[in-house]
């Protein structure tokens, strides 16, 4: 049994930047918080060299085979850290100097905890608890403004979270009571031998928490109303980070425990992509609030990650396509979230009129994050779409790529209702409409646009790292 | 080498953006000055080329290496003459655009993208690489005609186009994963000599059907041909020009660089219905054309006809029953004679009508009457390019023309009868409208004025071109005849 804690540096070190923001917050004068700021940052650009770090090492199986480090688990590690960097960056504006300072770089520290913990999960418990300390902290911060609506959003939120844990559990319940054990490995073994109904049964169960998780249909109610509620910075890391555990959590579970189980999960999961994909770009068409429009962006994007994860097992490529899109995904919609906290005044696509002329910095990166997010070559989504394309094409889903080709074709409509409007003349209007909220934010976005660009040009390499 | 011409642009342009103190009257004259400095590269490239060498200027970088995709650029006879005329048309759109008023630095960066882009895609030999061409290319020409298009219309005439041929794009993007899938690798290099769908089967069919649409969506071909008129009618007169000159033998180009040489086997077996398309094309752009009343739709629609031209020649490249080898090569230079000639005739074209426009601000052209006596120059200028734009001797059109004739009929004699109709009703249309316009009493709605010096400058080098490969072809065909004659070779198996 391995039990070396030396393996779980990033976790121990988000674990540790917690408790001591946590102990320091209370004592912190309310003035003097942004030392918890440094603390986290510091302990997450650590935690990103060890993870790093970790990628060339050999697959280990720790703490009795209940969570495994691999090359998966480190590119999650990854993206999340750097998440969690790029989060606080982008609420800096709004968040330092406020009241609840501390509490709002602890909960993102645990909740980034959570989800990575999820994604390296290989014990159907270890999920379990992780999804809890995942979905928590994000009730938490959801309400954290103590707005009407941000209430609202945080109840929302928590009831459905409430319910699909319950779900989680239920299922867990079945699956280990057809085979007497909660390990990944285990279940492999036992479950082709299981009555049928009850491991199907007991599979969508799990499956249904998770997708509550990563905002996919028909648990996607949510996703709009928490990030059109919550303060921008939450919203964000809501609807961008969470994805990451639940989506590795999904591929983990399906390619491990029931790769040889005549429930054709394949099929279900293409279909909860196609429907997830077109759900949320149907939606998102005639938004006119910014952050309702990416709310149900972040919902059809999910939607072609799932194709990852419907061809998982059946296409060399399927992993590294999954690894590749999650952290295009990540930069290029926290850096479109970051041009909206930097404008805090701007709430509507009508509001944006004239961006281009009074911020050109920002509207550029505007124009890369929503293009990325199209998947314009050379950012970083082109690549992930591409690869997550030729996945699905070689796991036999052709008819899933041809919808998502068609699906990508309507997303332009929205994405672009967003941007010509930044590059319109303005009209007669006052001179202070679209002021910036200051540096912090803009400076995010333009180092996320930066990134994805990056990221798409560099993808060779984060691809064989992920290839092995 | 290479990839200096192709990034040199786009290099400039960014530093065009990094210093925004830059009046714009420097901006306007760096862009005339890198336009001319790559072209003179390219001219330096066309003579170090040995036709009979194959790819030349090559650079194999692995870039995705999982996937197999690589910066893969070189040129042959198929992409060389593409190239200078690139480098030609955004010169003269550059010099052209010396009186341009409205944001000048964002529009000379565009341009300076687009150029950037339209070179990459003609060296591209890596699939991947030649799609992030294609589709930056949408992106940028969305902005040109979203940006400094004509009024509240260009905005949906600019969505109407991104969503069009980004749709394009994406089933094109389908058709090179199949052929990924079959083949391994994304080099159309290894793809050509692997030929991996030989073997037939319903995937060859859809593959084929994928790149095929993707492609006949940017030439474009009828029934894919509706997003054009719209974009090309509120583009402004410059950004027409390159999206008919240069963006329209994106797709083409595909034909001759991917297609045919990769599935060779299925290209022969659909080529009919590739000639059916292509007469179509001829036919119903040239009747349609006919019927408008607006100038630069007019144009629009002369491109649908010309490029059926270039189709038709392709279609007949896969005819290997019935027809020679000579003739089938034929038809190939032909067919990238007539891109090159395309480009220059009509980017001229469309620069003409955006000198109208900036006279009379209004296309139509029964508001104009009798041009002729107060601006001879333009006359001139418009007759040459309506002339050589409906295949007189003399001009490239003819050469390109005639050879896709000739190396058409021995395989499809009675759809390349068709197609020679198809010169005929252009001949009629641009009479027409060389009448209405320029013959009569004169009616002018606004403004009268000959060229001005600027306009004449960027205009006339266009036509200069074209009488000069009209009368001395040679130079030409001599670099595209090889490198045709090898596609030929390859799709006859």
């Amino acid at each position: 049994m391995n039990e070396n804690p030396g393996a779980l540096i990033p976790e121990l070190l988000l674990v540790f930047a917690a408790v001591v923001g946590l102990l320091a917050g209370s004592f912190l004068p309310r003035n003097r918080q942004g030392a918890v700021r440094s603390i986290a940052v510091l302990a997450c650009l650590t935690g990103v060299i060890a993870a790093a770090a970790d990628l060339a090492r050999p697959v280990q199986s720790v703490f009795d085979d209940t969570y495994v480090v691999d090359v998966g688990l480190g590119a999650v590690r990854i993206v999340v850290l750097a998440s969690i960097v790029l989060t606080i960056g982008l609420a800096g504006d709004q968040v330092s100097g406020s009241t609840r300072e501390a509490e709002f770089y602890v909960l993102l520290l645990l909740g980034g905890l959570g989800t990575v913990a999820m994604a390296g999960a290989n014990d159907l418990l270890l999920l379990v608890a992780s999804y809890l300390l995942a979905s928590i902290p994000l009730y938490a911060l959801t309400g954290i403004a103590r707005t009407g609506p941000g209430n609202e959003a945080a109840l929302k939120y928590y009831l459905m979270g409430a319910l699909s844990g319950v779900t989680l559990l239920i299922g867990s319940t079945l699956l280990f009571g057809v085979s007497g054990s909660t390990q990944y490995t285990d279940l492999a073994a036992a479950l082709p031998d299981a009555p049928r109904v009850a491991v199907a049964v007991g599979l969508v169960a799990v499956l249904a928490g998770l997708l509550f998780k990563i905002g996919a249909v028909p648990l996607h109610f949510w996703v709009p109303d928490v990030v059109q509620g919550a303060t921008t910075g939450v919203a964000a890391f809501v609807a961008t980070v969470p994805k990451i555990g639940g989506l590795w959590a999904m591929y983990r579970l399906l390619s491990t425990t029931v790769p040889t189980s005549d429930v054709d999960w394949p099929l279900l999961v293409a279909v909860l992509a196609a429907v997830t994909m077109t759900l949320g770009n149907l939606a998102a068409f005639f938004q006119d609030d910014v952050r309702r429009l990416l709310a149900y962006s972040t919902i059809s994007q999910v939607g072609y990650l799932l194709m990852a994860v419907a061809a998982a097992g059946r296409a060399t490529l399927a992993m590294p396509a999954l690894g590749l899109y999650l952290a295009a995904y990540a930069v290029t919609n926290l850096g479109a979230f970051a041009v909206v906290a930097a404008l805090p005044r701007a709430r509507t696509l009508a509001d944006y009129r004239g961006l281009a002329s009074r911020h050109r910095l920002l509207a550029l990166s505007l124009v890369v994050c929503l293009l990325g997010l199209i998947g314009t070559p050379p950012t970083a989504v082109f690549v992930g779409k591409l690869t997550v394309f030729t996945a699905a094409v070689d796991a036999g889903l052709a008819w899933l790529a041809v919808i998502a080709v068609l699906n990508t074709m309507a997303s332009v409509f929205y994405y672009l209702r967003w941007i010509a409007p930044a590059f319109r003349a303005r009209n007669a209007v006052p001179a202070d409409d679209l002021p910036p909220a200051g540096r912090s934010a803009a400076r995010s976005a333009h180092i996320a646009a930066i990134v994805s660009l990056l990221l798409g040009v560099l993808a060779g390499p984060v691809l064989a790292v992920l290839t092995v | 080498m290479l990839s200096i011409v192709v990034f040199l642009p786009l290099a400039v342009g960014l530093v065009l953006l990094a210093l925004p103190r830059l009046p714009d009257r420097a901006v306007r004259w760096t862009w005339v000055a890198v336009s001319v400095l790559d072209l003179a590269l390219v001219i330096a490239l066309w003579i170090g080329y040995d036709p009979a060498g194959g790819i030349g200027y090559e650079t194999d970088i692995a870039w995705i290496p999982t996937v197999s995709a690589g910066y893969h650029v070189g040129v042959d006879g198929l992409s060389l003459p593409l190239l200078a005329m690139t480098g030609v048309l955004f010169l003269a759109c550059s010099v052209y655009s010396l009186r341009e008023q409205r944001r000048v630095r964002a529009y000379a960066v565009l341009f300076l993208l687009l150029h950037t882009v339209s070179l990459g895609l003609f060296v591209s030999l890596d699939l991947i690489l030649f799609f992030v061409f294609f589709d930056v290319s949408i992106v940028a020409m969305y902005f040109v005609i979203a940006g400094w298009g004509h009024g509240e219309r260009a905005r949906s005439s600019a969505l109407m186009f991104f969503l069009y041929t980004f749709l394009g794009s994406l089933v094109l993007l389908l058709g090179f994963i199949g052929l990924y899938l079959a083949g391994g690798t994304f080099d159309i290099v290894e793809l050509t000599a692997a030929a991996p769908l030989d073997g037939g089967g319903a995937l060859a069919g859809l593959v084929l059907a994928a790149l095929v649409i993707g492609l006949a969506i940017k030439t474009p071909t009828v029934p894919f041909h509706t997003w054009l008129p719209p974009a090309h009618s509120d583009a402004p007169a410059a950004g027409s020009a390159i999206l008919a000159g240069v963006l329209l033998k994106m797709g083409t180009f595909g034909f001759v660089r991917i297609v045919l040489p990769i599935m060779p086997e299925t290209w022969r077996q659909y080529s009919w219905v590739i000639i059916g398309v292509g007469v179509v094309s001829v036919v119903y752009g040239a009747l349609v054309a006919l019927a408008q009343t607006d100038l630069k739709r007019m144009i629009a629609y002369t491109s649908v006809n010309h490029m059926g031209y270039v189709i038709l020649a392709v279609g007949a490249a896969g005819l290997v029953a019935g027809s020679s080898e000579q003739a089938r090569t034929l038809a190939v230079t032909g067919a990238v004679t007539q891109m090159v000639s395309h480009g220059l005739i009509t980017g001229a074209l469309f620069l003409l009508s955006g000198v109208l426009y900036a006279r009379g601000g209004t296309y139509d052209m029964a508001a104009y009457g009798g041009l002729a006596r107060p601006a001879p120059r333009f006359a001139l200028l418009f007759a040459a390019a309506a002339f050589a734009s409906l295949g007189l001797p003399g001009f490239s059109g003819f050469i390109a023309e005639f050879q896709i004739f000739t190396g058409s009929l021995p395989g499809a004699p009675v759809p390349t009868a068709i197609a020679v109709l198809g010169i005929v009703v252009t001949a009629a249309l641009f009479l027409l409208a060389l009448q209405q316009v320029f013959l009569g009493e004169t009616r002018v709605p606004g403004a009268t004025g000959d060229l001005t010096a600027v306009e004449a400058w960027a205009i006339a080098p266009l036509m200069v071109a074209t009488v000069v490969i009209g009368v001395f072809p040679r130079f030409l065909l001599d670099v595209i005849e090889p490198a045709a004659r090898t596609v030929v070779e390859l799709v006859a198996g």
